[in-house]
């Protein structure tokens, strides 16, 4: 079975035994092949975030992508490649400080299943940085928070246990929730089957009740305030 | 000078830093990845703490099951100091925003933290978030971490620790992105760098890379280890990939078959007799599958969803039609570095050691479910507290560098040392000796033949070396250094499986099948130094 791979270089074509992992297929041209294929990974079981690359142009695990013959294997984007499939997570890391995902101010809260429910999804998060490397507003915007951080922004607000929501809120405003675009991209290549999307809308709905609102539609000319029909409906 | 320099940013790693910044020390964490991939993150079953939220529990019983499934070889004052601290470890777990599973009770804090029963237990006593707690903890943790604005040096293999006069005066790093070797000074060290046991390689749970490099830097500076025998398999993981199967499995109902389609043990003993039982079946050249179908698709993909999917992946069937193919593997290593009641590491005076790699004596010859996350949590704190403790006296005189420039001569050598036989190779070839002749059921003369086997290996090792030349981002030359770790620790293992001759726990000798007496004392390595 054949598999490609983008190194530094070019892109390069492997053999490697059928029906395995690509991790497995990755660890199999480094040990017999070529010791210098460059590639992060860790657990093996989908848990450690470490593996993400794009196979053909999709963002997986390699720890849970089962080769089919004549992939091509490409590093994250938006990530500095360090060398062939290895790249420097720093940057997108950043994005967690400034959003100030974390617990601002900590109160005692009567908590229930309900409430454990109300952020599971989220808290699944591995890091892998996949959604990072599939939101396309990165190729407009690099300083975007982007997806995982906002996803962790919302588990944060969310939690009954945080005294200061506000806080992370207004964190969110600049180059947050009001970048995305809402295409979905993230939530497709989620390994967790997290959906940041939603997420992100639902951090809209509560920056707009304390008190923020959307810069592009405030900053959207109409001309005139003759909106072309009456918003008023006549009264 | 930085006061306290962590290195290892897992679990253990991170809960130490906050610590020690809470303290008011000036932390710095460096780890050989990015702080969310340790291992901590594997983690599934829970956290002990005798809260008794799901029903009576209490310190005494956390104690007494935790020493009784150390079979004797734990330090009772130790077990205690970690049992008490359990409660207030999740109190503070809890009020950092750690998403804890719940009860509907009506209640608030941490008497809504939900606990579920684990093997060896007298009660529900494993706190736990779903079935991500070691991961839902970590991320926490380093959320945490960020908020605090602890400092991090990612990507930096840990080399060897800088001592004078037994004192740990810093260490040094490989650079993995540039090749350069640095030296970091420190008034105290923290080492929490995971455990040791993917020496069983391809016969492991772990990662590829705990392969204890914490616990070998500790023996080349002249420090010790102890209880290096004691590894705890688990029984069920898939045969071909070694991935883990959740005790969960059984818990549910699963069944044990050979190759007969025979039932030879009760599913629900505790780990060590399962897997001993399974590696029987084994080694009489019979298969042995974990059988879940009777559960049926529904309830399998409601309990079990993430086991079904990795049975798919790796093992290409379908649980709930098709027999699941396991193999018991190395999972968990009880021994490490040697420290003493402060988690000061013995012989090497301001360096501490903590979590997996250290061995506080409160597993014993087998640790008990739950307790892990609960050592790199209670004791990670108390870790960073000595350490910062430590700094305050600790002289700012920095290191003239003798040890820099050794490792960067050491890093040369391997460059341009040629590489006739494979290491790769070689580390399978450890991994399935160790499998065969070091693992759950044990005999002097396989363990003899064992030791000499390494020793040919390491007598090979200056036939070993890396292909890929490169300076920079040579993952080849950090899998080569790894491996020169686990074969320097291997010999410290077999010798201590050889010196035991009795059965205790983790450790099962055939021709030693009970426990002796004279043997409920812990083994502790030194290398003699040279004068």
């Amino acid at each position: 079975m054949k598999i490609k791979i983008q190194r530094d270089k070019s892109i390069e074509e492997f053999e490697v035994s059928p029906s395995m992992t690509l991790l497995a297929a990755l660890y199999e041209i480094k040990e017999d092949q070529d010791a210098s294929l460059t590639f992060m990974a860790g657990c093996r079981a989908s848990v450690c975030g470490t593996c993400a690359v794009r196979v053909n142009g999709k963002e997986e695990l390699a720890c849970a992508y089962k080769i089919k013959g004549d992939e091509l294997v490409e590093p994250l984007q938006y990530h500095p490649v360090l060398r062939d499939l290895r790249v420097d997570k720093n940057r997108a890391k950043e994005t967690l400080v400034k959003t100030t995902a974390w617990l601002h101010e900590s109160k005692e809260a009567t908590l229930t299943h309900n409430d454990e429910k109300l952020t599971e999804k989220q808290t699944d998060c591995i890091l892998c940085d996949s959604c990072y490397s599939a939101c396309p507003v990165y190729a407009v915007n690099p300083d975007f928070l982007g997806p995982f951080a906002l996803t962790r922004a919302y588990r944060y607000t969310t939690d009954k246990r945080e005294g200061d929501a506000k806080a992370i809120i207004d964190n969110i405003q600049t180059n947050g929730v009001w970048d995305c675009t809402l295409c979905g991209e993230c939530t497709a290549v989620c390994p967790k089957g997290i959906d940041p999307k939603m997420d992100i809308t639902m951090l809209r709905g509560t920056s707009l009740q304390f008190g923020h609102s959307d810069p592009n539609f405030a900053t959207q000319s109409f001309g005139t305030p003759d909106f072309g029909f009456d918003p008023n409906g006549g009264f | 000078m930085i006061d306290v320099l962590i290195i290892g940013s897992g679990g253990a790693g991170l809960t130490a830093a906050l610590a020690a910044k809470e303290a008011g020390a000036s932390v710095l964490v460096v780890g050989k990845s990015y702080p969310t991939n340790s291992q901590t993150s594997m983690a599934q079953g829970g956290m002990n703490a005798a809260l008794g939220n799901a029903g009576e529990d209490h310190i005494a019983l956390h104690v007494q099951d935790t020493i009784k499934s150390a079979h004797g070889l734990c330090d009772e004052d130790m077990v205690r100091q970690m049992c008490a601290d359990a409660p207030k470890t999740i109190e503070w777990l809890e009020s950092i925003g750690v998403p804890f599973s719940r009860l509907d009770n009506d209640k608030a804090g941490v008497e809504t933290v939900a606990q579920r029963q684990m093997g060896g237990a007298s009660a529900k006593r494993a706190c736990y978030a779903q079935d991500y707690t070691g991961l839902k903890i970590l991320h926490t943790l380093y959320d945490t971490c960020l908020k605090e604005k602890i400092d991090f040096l990612d990507e930096h293999y840990f080399l060897n620790l800088i001592v004078k006069d037994g004192i740990a005066k810093g260490a040094t790093f490989l650079d993995i992105r540039t090749g350069e070797v640095k030296q970091i000074n420190a008034k105290s060290i923290i080492i929490a760098t995971g455990g040791y046991a993917s020496l069983y390689h391809g016969f492991t749970t772990n990662a590829y890379g705990s392969t204890g490099d914490g616990v070998a830097a500790v023996l080349r500076a002249g420090g010790a280890v102890s209880d290096m025998e004691f590894i705890q398999f688990h029984p069920t993981a898939l045969k071909h990939s070694s991935i883990l199967i959740s005790e969960s499995a059984r818990g549910e109902g699963g069944h044990l078959l050979n190759s007969e389609g025979e039932r030879f043990v009760d599913e629900l003993k505790p780990r060590d007799e399962v897997a001993r039982a399974i590696f029987k079946e084994l080694s009489e050249d019979k298969e042995v599958f974990l059988d879940v179908r009777h559960l049926g698709e529904d309830k399998l993909m409601e309990l079990l969803p993430q086991e079904v999917a990795l049975c798919k992946l790796h093992e290409h069937i379908d649980p709930a039609k098709e027999l699941i193919p396991i193999k018991p593997v190395a999972h968990y290593s009880m021994g490490g570095i040697d420290v003493d009641y402060a988690l000061e590491v013995t012989g090497i005076k301001g360096c501490f050691a903590v979590g997996e790699c250290s061995n506080a004596k409160v597993h014993g010859a087998n640790r008990l479910g739950g307790n892990s996350l609960l050592e790199i949590t209670a004791f990670g704190r108390f870790a960073g507290e000595n350490a910062y403790k430590h700094s305050i006296y600790a002289s700012t005189k920095p290191d003239e560098g003798r040890q820099l420039q050794k490792d960067r001569a050491h890093i040369k050598n391997i460059y341009t040392q040629k590489a006739s036989v494979n290491f790769y190779t070689q580390r399978e070839q450890l991994g399935k000796l160790f499998y065969e002749k070091v693992g759950i059921i044990r005999e002097n003369s396989q363990l003899s033949k064992a030791l000499d086997e390494v020793i040919a290996m390491q007598v090979l090792s200056n036939k070993i070396g890396i292909q890929d030349k490169s300076a920079t981002n040579n993952t080849n030359l950090i899998d080569f250094l790894e491996f020169s770790n686990a074969l320097l620790l291997a010999p410290t293992i077999i010798s201590a499986a050889i010196a035991r001759d009795e059965s205790r726990g983790a450790h099962y000798k055939v021709d030693f099948k009970e426990e002796n007496e004279d043997f409920r004392k812990h083994i502790v390595l030194q290398w003699k130094r040279e004068s």
